[in-house]
This record gives C-alpha cells, sequence and structure tokens, in this order.
C-alpha cells in the first residue's frame, strides 16, 4: 500500500502539468505505481531515463524529474538499448503503450526481450489506440469495438505476457491499475531484476475502449479489470475459466547483455 | 602504404574520429563497414551491436549518442529507406551521429551488388519535414578515410545526422592509402549555470548533469514539448538550416583543371574518378574541359557552381541517376551555361569517353534540352 500522506511530489515535474491524459485515464495510475516505486528505490534520479514511445503512454517521462526521452512510435526499446549499452550505469526504464509494443515495434520488443539487456519495460495496456482517436490495437480482444472495428473485432488479440515469455524476457510480470497497491512492488521487482524486465500493466481508457463498447465510466471499467482478471494464487482447480492471470511469471537470472560485453572487450584487451 | 578496401577506410576513418559506437544491419555493399567496426570498437572499449533491423540500428545510435558517445551506422539503400524516421528524429533533437549509405541501384531490392548514386535526393529530402542536412560523398579510398573524419567532426560541430554516401563500387575497391592522423573535433561541453540542452552547441549526455529532456516534437531550449508553437518550429528549423548555409568548413570540393576551363564537368562520388580521365581525354585533344568534383552534395554549393558556370561556354553533370543533382545544379547555373545531363540507372560506371563525348555535344541546344 502507499503509504499515508506519502509524498510523491519530489518525483514528479510541475513544469510539465497539466499532463495529456483524459479524466478517468488509467496511465496517471501508472505514473503514481511507477512514482512509488522510485521512491522505494531511491534511485538517483540524474542517473535515471524514462524512454517513451509514443501515444498516450509515450508522454509518462515528460511528468518526473528523471532524464526524459521520449523517442519515435515503437522504438523506445532500441534508443534505450543504445542508450544503456553506452551507460550501463544508468537506470532505464521504458514506458510505452500496447500499440508500440506488439504492433508497430514488435519486432524491437522480442529482441529486447531476446539480448537480456538490464531495461525495465512498462507496458501500458488498455486495449486500443487512445490519442489517435479509439482505434483497434493488437490487443483489442476479438468481439471488441473500436473506431476501426465498428462491427467488433475479428482479430486474436496478442497476450504481452506470453509473447514476452516466448520471447526470452527474464523477468516478466503483469498487472492492473485496480491493483495499484501491488504494482509499486512489481516495478521496484523489475528495476532490480539484473536483466530485461517486462511489466504488463492493464490500464482503462474509458474515453474509447469504455465508451465504444459500453463498460461505464472509469470507476466501472476498474471493476471490469478486477473481474477479466485472477491473481496466480486465487487460481482454483477450475483453471483461469477465461481470466488473465496476474503477478510474476517469470524470474530467472540469466547473462545479462551488457555485462557479458564488459566481459568479452576485457578479454580482448586482456589478448592483445 | 596499407591496400585496403573503401568500406574498411570507413571503419578506419570512424575510428580515427573517435567513433565509439556502431550499431548496423548486414546489407551489400555496406556489410563490411559492420564487420570492420566488430572487431575494431571491443579492443577500445566501445560498442558494436547487431540490431534487428535498420530502424533500430539507427534508434541505438541515437540512443549512444545520448549516451555521449560518438556513434555510426552504415547501410545501404533499402536500410537507408528505413532509416528515414529516425534521420528526421536526430534532425529534430540535434543528435550528433553519422550514417554511411553506400548506394545500390535500386528502387526497393534493385541491383544489390552494382553501384549507383540514386539515394542523393533521399538523402537530402527522405525524412518528412524541413532540416538542415548535410551530405558528403567521396571518390577514392583515400578520400572515403577523410570524409569519414570529415563526417565525425561536422557532425559534432554542428549537432546534425551527417550522410556519406558511398557507392557498391567505392565500398568495395581497394587501393593503397595512407591513412595519417586527422584533426578531430569533439562534442562541446554543456556550459553556464542556466544551461539549455537545445539553445547551441553545448551538449549535455544523460547522467552528466541535471536531468534533461529529449524529444521529437517540437520544443522550448530547454527541451519540454511546445508541440503547438509552430513559430517556434519554424524559427528553429531556420536558424539550424541557415547556421550550415552560413558556414565556412562545409562545402568540401575539389577542383581540376579549372583556371582555364571553357567546359565544366560536375560530377561526384565513383563518377568523378570517370569525370577525371574525361578531363585527360579532352586536355590532350586540346579541349579544355575542367572539373568540379562535389564532396558535399548538400548544403549546395550554389555560389560556387554559379560563379564557375559563368566562365565557362557549357556543363555537364554525370551521375548514377536519371536525374538528380542536375536539378540544384541547373537552379544554380540558372541562364549562365546550358546544363547537359549524363545520367544512368544501370548499374554501370561511365567511361572517361562517354563523358568526353557528352561534352563534345553539350553546347549543342537540342541536346542540352533532352
Amino acid at each position: 500500500m502507499p503509504r499515508v500522506g506519502e509524498d510523491l511530489r519530489q518525483y514528479l515535474q510541475a513544469e510539465a502539468m497539466p499532463h495529456v491524459w483524459c479524466p478517468g485515464c488509467g496511465h496517471g495510475q501508472v505514473a503514481r505505481g511507477l512514482a512509488t516505486a522510485l521512491d522505494r528505490l531511491a534511485l538517483p534520479l540524474e542517473q535515471l531515463v524514462l524512454v517513451g514511445g509514443i501515444g498516450c503512454s509515450g508522454r509518462t517521462p515528460f511528468y518526473f524529474n528523471a532524464n526524459a526521452m521520449h523517442t519515435t512510435h515503437g522504438r523506445a526499446l532500441a534508443f534505450a538499448t543504445g542508450l544503456k549499452l553506452t551507460r550501463p550505469g544508468l537506470t532505464v526504464i521504458t514506458t510505452m503503450g500496447d500499440g508500440d509494443t506488439a504492433a508497430i515495434g514488435g519486432n524491437h520488443f522480442i529482441h529486447a526481450c531476446r539480448r537480456n539487456i538490464d531495461i525495465t519495460a512498462i507496458v501500458f495496456n488498455n486495449g486500443i489506440y487512445g490519442m489517435t482517436g479509439g482505434q483497434q490495437a493488437p490487443t483489442t480482444p476479438r468481439g471488441a469495438r473500436s473506431v476501426t472495428t465498428p462491427l467488433g473485432s475479428i482479430e486474436p488479440a496478442f497476450d504481452i505476457v506470453q509473447l514476452a515469455l516466448a520471447a526470452g524476457a527474464t523477468y516478466v510480470a503483469r498487472s492492473t491499475t485496480f491493483d495499484f497497491d501491488e504494482l509499486p512492488t512489481l516495478i521496484v521487482d523489475a528495476v532490480r531484476h539484473p536483466g530485461f524486465a517486462v511489466v504488463e500493466v492493464l490500464t482503462q481508457c474509458p474515453t474509447y475502449y469504455g465508451r465504444l463498447n459500453e463498460l461505464g465510466d472509469a470507476v466501472a471499467m476498474l471493476d471490469y479489470e478486477r473481474d477479466l482478471t485472477l491473481p496466480q494464487h486465487a487460481i482454483t482447480k477450475e483453471g483461469l475459466a477465461g481470466r488473465r492471470p496476474l503477478g510474476v511469471f517469470r524470474r530467472e537470472v540469466a547473462p545479462e547483455y551488457t555485462a557479458q560485453y564488459a566481459e568479452l572487450c576485457a578479454r580482448q584487451a586482456k589478448a592483445s | 602504404m596499407k591496400l585496403i578496401q573503401g568500406n574498411e577506410a570507413c571503419a578506419l576513418g570512424a575510428m580515427q574520429a573517435g567513433c565509439r559506437f556502431f550499431a548496423g544491419y548486414p546489407i551489400t555493399p555496406a556489410t563490411e563497414i559492420m564487420e570492420w567496426m566488430a572487431r575494431l570498437l571491443p579492443p577500445e572499449h566501445g560498442v558494436f551491436i547487431q540490431m534487428e533491423d535498420e530502424i533500430a540500428a539507427l534508434a541505438a545510435v541515437i540512443g549512444a549518442s545520448w549516451g555521449g558517445a560518438k556513434a555510426m551506422t552504415a547501410t545501404s539503400g533499402p536500410g537507408f529507406s528505413l532509416m528515414q524516421e529516425h534521420v528526421g528524429y536526430a534532425a529534430m533533437t540535434e543528435t550528433p551521429c553519422v550514417i554511411v549509405d553506400s548506394q545500390r541501384g535500386g528502387p526497393s531490392t534493385g541491383l544489390p551488388t552494382l553501384p549507383a548514386q540514386g539515394d542523393v535526393m533521399q538523402a537530402r529530402w527522405g525524412s518528412h519535414g524541413d532540416r538542415a542536412a548535410i551530405v558528403l560523398t567521396a571518390s577514392t579510398v583515400r578520400d572515403v578515410y577523410e570524409v569519414t573524419v570529415a563526417a565525425f567532426n561536422l557532425s559534432e560541430t554542428y549537432r546534425l545526422p551527417v550522410v556519406l554516401l558511398l557507392d557498391a563500387t567505392l565500398s568495395h575497391m581497394r587501393e593503397n592509402v595512407e591513412l595519417p592522423a586527422l584533426p578531430v573535433v569533439n562534442r562541446c561541453p554543456p556550459s553556464g549555470a542556466d544551461f539549455q540542452p537545445f539553445a547551441g552547441p553545448g551538449f549535455q549526455a544523460f547522467g552528466d548533469g541535471p536531468p534533461i529532456v529529449v524529444t521529437g516534437l517540437a520544443h522550448a531550449a530547454s527541451g519540454r514539448p511546445r508541440a503547438s508553437d509552430g513559430p517556434n518550429l519554424d524559427r528553429m528549423l531556420r536558424r539550424s538550416i541557415a547556421r550550415i548555409e552560413e558556414a565556412d568548413d562545409v562545402r568540401r570540393y575539389r577542383g581540376t583543371a579549372l583556371e582555364d576551363a571553357e567546359h565544366l564537368i560536375l560530377a561526384y562520388g565513383i563518377t568523378a574518378r570517370s569525370a577525371a580521365g574525361a578531363v585527360e581525354l579532352l586536355r590532350r585533344e586540346g579541349v579544355r574541359a575542367g572539373l568540379l568534383e562535389l564532396q558535399t552534395l548538400w548544403p549546395f554549393p550554389e555560389r560556387l557552381v554559379r560563379d564557375l558556370a559563368e566562365q565557362v561556354e557549357d556543363v555537364v553533370v554525370a551521375e548514377l541517376n536519371l536525374g538528380q543533382l542536375v536539378l540544384p545544379v541547373r537552379a544554380a547555373v540558372g541562364g549562365a551555361a546550358p546544363v547537359r545531363h549524363l545520367g544512368r540507372a544501370d548499374g554501370t560506371l561511365f567511361s572517361p569517353e562517354e563523358i568526353a563525348a557528352a561534352v563534345h555535344t553539350a553546347g549543342d541546344r537540342e541536346v542540352a534540352r533532352a
């Protein structure tokens, strides 16, 4: 639980307010989760770089008092990879949307998972393209409406956790904006993990996804998130029954990219 | 003296210039640059990484540059097309970096192993929107080395992505060369208590000072987005373009037999070598021909071309495309002299004889219009 009276303002950039997010948007809750995590991690903010993609989630770095790199659509991880390799001492966290991660940046995402470079990817998944006005995303569930699937989507959705697991990410977790007290714990975990870490957060978009699919307001959508998911410890012998599991799916220590690269350089320098 | 390939000269030039980060994706005919960087960087504690595609390669280069490293990528036409998104990002974020494009026949997969000069306009205008662009080229293995160093120096001085255009022949050609140490320009450090990351040459990498903001959105000198402030962006672009237009160290060229020339041949890259041969042939015949070899294609040296055109009877522009650099040449020359274009897109170099023949007929108005 966030502590009562906890002051997270020191992590936020007042100059960048007001933010672009709609009333009721879940992204503010994810940002709060990140700020709480930063408070617990006690990192020097000048040694932290938040790298954003494009879309509502991509704006997140602007609102923090850390270094912010707002990149291109889908490619935050490719920028972050070059930066982290050059400055392994920096803490690098990407904020990307579901379109960033699984559509236009799908290639960068799977390769970042495969390389196991020490970057934390926070994936804001609201199942829709918010900034451009409610188009179908690769995470839009089959049957769901968007402005480009007015009759309901006929495509199966990507499961970002499964995608990350299959591609080799060494830390993979999922949470929701309903589980706001668990999210900072997962982010702290992910940042401390010595390798590539993915935290998918299901977040509500009442403006588009909620309205187009008649899910009600932001509070009603939080209930919808609760009913759509199941913490792993609550899974019974009946199984998931169509719900999405939450929690940590993998935490595995494997050779990390920048550490391996440093070893390789040291070996070559010694040989010559 | 060392017998080396154009692509190796490029890698050695990059190392000389202080390049300590390379990200790339394999592509003919540029791949050897990447292979050399994979060998040369680790002993210097520089970073080499093979990325998942060219889009990611240039993104990683830009990320590395903001980590404080001099950074480069190398590709050919198809990869250069993919990189255009981040050429624009590097321009908008004033990121020093070098992009080498060893040109091959296009469009699309085209003629993968054959030379071309078809990316001249893409190098200038390939990314959407307006921007300042520095595009260099070279015609010998020795020049590749020197111009690669110049590309880094200009990129650091002006905080711009600098494009170096090679071609399939020059990349794979071997020549005996000397590779001297050349002057190297390093990044201007941040200065002053009220330092703004986008107010001038001063550059602060991530982690080297207070937090900074970098964005591809239009932004203020502080780096904070100004995404609806059109006049601010217009001012910023004009300032950036004017800076290189007015600079005296950007436009590189080489003149041969220009003093008494009556016929001007304008060529660049590998074609300049055929053109130099043509000047020799013509001079032997008593025809006063001279060669202007451009090493900087953009910003285009309008005044230089105009001044030379006023001294000659006609101008021949030879290039391995169907009419690209001839466009700014015609604009610069105006009515001062007829301009004949000699172009081809068949993956073949011009022979000196072909260029000499074009000079013989250049004054013919019928031909000049064709």
